[in-house]
């Protein structure tokens, strides 16, 4: 019972992270209806952001821990913004009109990339850093069994749940939101009554950006060790994720982002560690065959 | 003259929309038969769910063909294609990085297929894959000759100006050899002149090659013009059924296309002008 | 912006600097965290070292740069149109000759290993190039023609290696006997695969065939009791010239290569031998595509490419011929993989990452889908780039990355794109094409 209430806990704290991660693809699939095939590379540059920020901070002795985390987030937000803004306007934005594999493939081009550069900027090696946050709750003790509740885990459950709210706001009640919807229906139509089409998608890439950037200073908190190659599979689960919950829609993403945490928490508890992104696939390859539009997705009808 | 295709008590709802609502009507051999009615009256809908693109809600297709009885609204598209029954779309859909005789050695693809031996033969070249590419090259050039196409056969299929797509996609359609044609706003986008020589090819289809043509239009004259007979739909319902002389008066298909009352006195042609004039571009 | 031909064109300096400074602080931001700072390991945890002048000499050089380039830009007049210009002019000037130069291209090949300039490193590295041409050539089949975008083709490479290393280590097969099963192998996870997801569209076909690579090199390295896991197979059968070993000192019995041709031993026999037998199965696999395209399977492929619903209304099986394009790729990529490893004589999980199908991926399509010469072109660019410029190493995926997304944007249909039909009616110069 305490393992299974253990693994809970640790499932639904991954969950989040893959859901702010899936948040970014499920925008940027909505409105350009592509892959942004580079938003793990995105979401690795936040991590590596995180790595810096606190151990500058750490060598400035700033170590109050609300303020060095205040300061870490939005300094990692502001830059990877800059990272997703250039990514759409150097490997997508050029390619609006030209046949659908050729930004798949800039795009991967742009993730080898960034991949390379932060290989090549701060060295291949693990970067480990010290904790921040450390300590938690004892939910209950069972048979010398402790359930942890740690302090890092509850950051990662109110912040998301906030940014969440935010994010459902600002999609529901702004001008911004209403373009995005817009031009996800057709964008075209949007610019004609106009819609700063190419502006609308920029920021789109510049939200998704700072969702994955949270999403990088969370898991750098919550590992404590950072390398270059971790965008690859985070990105391919929380792509898994978003389809899970159904394209396009966001509740969908942080659903699926949650059952793809908890499924990869209770596998690797109780089956193996080893296949655990294998079950991760085999859910992505199970939904795609038989709910393609995803639990909370609608479905497509074919237009002929 | 016997049905070809019957359609029985078809429904089709789409969430909380009813697109059709329990239609029936037939279409035989050897005869033109148009289904008309207003924007969003269900008429592509019909199409879609007799291809095979849609899965109707509840009711029969029938394709009568001397073997037997098909049913189709069970049936894959591609099944429904190799049965014979062959369609255009609204908007053209051709292959059209690839030339305008591929196009139409496409549309022969299962009888290729078969005789190249699943491509096992036609790997090595066979004799009888070779004699029976060079039937569908005959067989397509005759369908150029009858689209006025010829001169342009080695050229990308989208290079094409719209008219000739359209021809293109009806030859590439008979090129499957069907036994019944449903065209989907053939005339769309053709001038006067490409409209005059479209009715000249659909009266070819049915008087030469004796099969079923299915036809939904908003060009009257198209459709006054060639079809024998005419199917009215309104909101998914069929509101009239007859010849053409028969739907051009019935008080129900004026009021559908002008609204209610007051037009009631418009003579049918009238009608149909103004029809033809706010029609969608 | 329409430039009038007449004058000579207004350059308006102050919006060119205003671009440039704006270029080129997007690149300071982008620069300053991860150049700007370095962590670097330290005994205490992480230390810091700052690089500022590295930021500032880069945004320097990209504020000078976009000057640069703006004003090119600005003196011509407007901006190059994509995909049009002296590329394009040349391949129409080249394309009545494509035969001659396919042929020239094949006979350089096979004299290759003679010409004097040759050594056991040059016919090493056209080795590795014609390794990637066969797998370009073999994506190209599902890439190209059929319009199937698949992420995860190194997995077929690694079923076919790891098919013949293991039989022939297991069973004492021969390569000649491993070969067609290898690609059997390979076909087979191909239909494996293929059937359920197949009938996804476009970009979640991409991404599901991109996990089922990972999940086959997740398997291949955890299931240790079949496929030694992360050590990897070692001591694989090397070929022989049809029974004849390359070897030195053969066992008792056995008649080496060179005693039977009697002449002196040399290692550069096997490398030479090597070079012929994937040459051969590089150009096996492109007779096959060339002659796949003419028949019935190979248009319904394209026309699958161009508009799978109107293959359905013409009677077209889409599942099933999709299926044919997908099991014929990974046949041939099967087939490459098991040369692959009786060339490297040991395989392990660490040669089948996604970076492989990233680069054969990026060979056809920066080729020009559906160009078999495209794809040689491609091949030999990104293979051989990087082995020439050997100080660069480290920059070579760097690099890699970059190229990818600038040829994209320079020309999104790839260096040749351009189609020849698979019949015709009229002889090439009738005067109703266009």
């Amino acid at each position: 019972m305490g393992y299974f209430l253990q693994q809970l806990i640790n499932g639904l704290t991954l969950g989040m992270i893959y859901g702010l991660i899936a948040l970014g693809y499920t925008m940027v699939y909505g409105i350009i209806g592509m892959i942004n095939f580079a938003h793990g590379e995105i979401y690795m540059i936040g991590a590596f952001l995180a790595v810096i920020g606190f151990t500058v901070l750490g060598l400035l002795g700033i170590s109050y821990v609300p303020v060095a985390l205040l300061i870490v987030l939005f300094t990692a937000m502001l830059f990877t913004a800059v990272y997703g803004w250039t990514l759409e306007r150097v490997a997508y934005r050029p390619l609006r009109s030209a046949p659908r594999l050729a930004p798949l493939i800039s795009a991967i081009g742009a993730s080898i990339f960034f991949q390379n550069y932060v290989q090549l900027a701060q060295g291949a090696r693990v970067k480990p850093i010290a904790p921040v946050i450390s300590g938690g709750y004892t939910v209950f003790e069972e048979g010398g069994f402790t359930v942890q509740l740690s302090y890092v885990q509850i950051l990662i459950w109110l912040l998301t749940l906030a940014l969440m709210v935010a994010f459902a706001l600002l999609i529901q009640r702004t001008s911004l939101g209403r373009a995005q919807r817009a031009c996800e229906q057709d964008r075209a139509m949007a610019s004609l009554v106009g819609i700063d089409v190419n502006r609308t998608i920029s920021l789109t890439f510049v939200i998704g950006a700072t969702l994955a950037a949270v999403a990088g200073v969370m898991v750098t908190l919550y590992y404590g060790v950072v390398d270059f190659y971790i965008g690859f599979l985070a990105g391919i689960k929380a792509f898994t994720a978003a389809v899970l919950g159904g394209i396009g829609s966001l509740p969908g993403a942080m659903l699926g982002g949650l059952i793809l945490g908890l499924v990869e928490a209770f596998w690797s508890a109780y089956f193996s560690v080893e296949y655990k992104d294998v079950a991760a696939f085999t859910i992505l390859v199970l939904v795609l065959i038989f709910k393609p539009s995803g639990l909370l997705g609608r479905p497509e009808v074919e237009k002929v | 003259m016997s049905a070809l295709l019957t359609v029985e008590h078809l429904s089709m709802r789409f969430g909380g929309l009813l697109a059709i609502d329990d239609l029936c009507f037939a279409a035989d051999e050897r005869r033109i038969t148009a289904i008309i009615g207003p924007n969003g009256a269900g008429k592509t809908t019909v199409f879609n769910c007799l291809t095979g693109f849609y899965r109707p809600d509840v009711g029969r297709l029938t394709l009568h063909r001397p073997q037997g009885p098909l049913y189709l609204e069970r049936l894959d598209g591609y099944r429904i294609a190799q049965a014979g029954v062959a369609r255009t779309f609204q908007n053209i859909r051709l292959f059209p990085a690839m030339s305008v005789l591929e196009n139409l050695i496409v549309a022969q693809h299962n009888v290729l297929m078969r005789a190249s031996g699943y491509s096992v033969a036609g790997l090595f070249g066979a004799a009888r894959f070779r004699r029976a590419e060079a039937e569908a090259i005959e067989f397509a050039r005759s369908w150029l000759e009858r689209v006025d196409l010829v001169e342009r056969a080695d050229s990308p299929a989208g290079s094409l100006p719209y008219g000739a797509q359209r021809r293109l996609e009806i030859a590439r359609a008979m090129c499957t050899r069907p036994r019944l044609l449903c065209l989907d706003e053939p005339a769309a986008g053709l001038n006067p002149r490409e409209s005059a020589e479209l009715t000249a090819l659909l009266r070819s289809v049915r008087d030469r090659e004796g099969i079923g043509v299915l036809l939904i239009e908003h060009d009257m004259s198209v459709v006054m013009g060639i079809s024998d007979h005419i199917i009215v739909l309104d909101y998914g319902k069929k509101i009239a059924d007859g010849t053409p002389e028969q739907v051009r008066h019935d008080p129900n298909v004026i009021r559908a296309y002008l609204g209610e009352a007051e037009h009631e006195a418009l003579p049918a042609e009238i009608a149909a002008d103004l029809r033809r004039d706010d029609r969608p571009t | 912006m329409v430039a009038n031909p007449n004058t000579a064109p207004r350059i308006d300096i102050a919006a060119l600097l205003k671009d440039a400074a704006l270029t080129a602080a997007v690149a300071f931001a982008l620069a300053l965290p991860l150049i700007g700072f370095r962590t670097v390991d330290d005994p205490a945890g992480l230390g810091i070292e700052t690089r500022f002048d590295w930021v500032a000499t880069g945004v320097g050089a990209v504020f000078l740069g976009r000057l640069l380039l703006s004003w090119l830009f600005a003196l011509r007049g407007q901006r190059p149109a994509v995909g049009s210009g002296w590329l394009a002019h040349a391949r129409a000037q080249l394309d009545p000759h494509m035969k001659w130069i396919a042929l020239a291209g094949m006979l350089f090949a096979f004299l290759l290993p003679f010409l004097p300039f040759s050594s056991r490193y040059t016919i090493d590295i056209a080795t590795t190039v014609l390794i990637y041409v066969m797998l370009g050539w073999g994506l190209n089949v599902v890439v190209g023609l059929a319009g199937l975008l698949d992420l995860g083709y190194v997995a077929f490479y690694a079923v076919g290696a790891y098919s013949y290393a293991l039989l022939a280590v297991t069973f004492n097969l021969s390569f000649w006997e491993c070969l067609p099963l290898a690609g059997l192998f390979a076909a087979f996870f191909g239909i494996l695969l293929g059937f359920p997801v197949l009938r996804l569209r476009g970009d979640y076909l991409a991404i599901v065939t991109l996990g089922f690579g990972e999940m086959i090199r997740i398997i291949l390295l955890n299931w240790v009791p079949v496929t030694r896991g992360p050590d990897g197979v070692s001591g694989i059968p090397r070929p022989s010239f049809f029974g004849l070993p390359f070897t030195a000192n053969p066992p008792e019995g056995v008649t080496a290569f060179h005693e039977f041709f009697g002449i002196a031993y040399a290692g550069s026999h096997r490398v030479t031998f090597l070079y012929f037998l994937i040459l051969l199965l590089a150009l096996i696999t492109n007779l096959f595509t060339l002659r796949i395209r003419r028949l019935p399977v190979g248009r319904a492929w394209e026309a699958l490419r161009e508009d799978e619903i109107a293959c359905r209304a013409l009677g077209i099986n889409p599942t099933n011929t999709k299926l044919t394009a997908f099991a014929i790729g990974a046949m041939f990529g099967g087939f490459a993989g098991a040369f692959f490893a009786t060339r490297q004589g040991f395989i392990s999980p660490e040669s089948f990452t996604f970076i492989e199908s990233a680069t054969i991926l990026a060979i056809v399509v920066l080729g020009g889908m559906g160009s078999q010469i495209g794809v040689v072109i491609a091949a030999v660019l990104l293979i051989l780039l990087p082995e020439l410029g050997r100080e660069l190493a480290e920059f070579r995926m760097l690099l890699f990355g970059a190229a990818m997304v600038l040829i994209m944007a320079w020309r999104p249909r790839g260096l040749l794109a351009h189609r020849e039909p698979s019949m015709r009616l009229h002889s090439r110069n009738h005067r109703g094409e266009s």
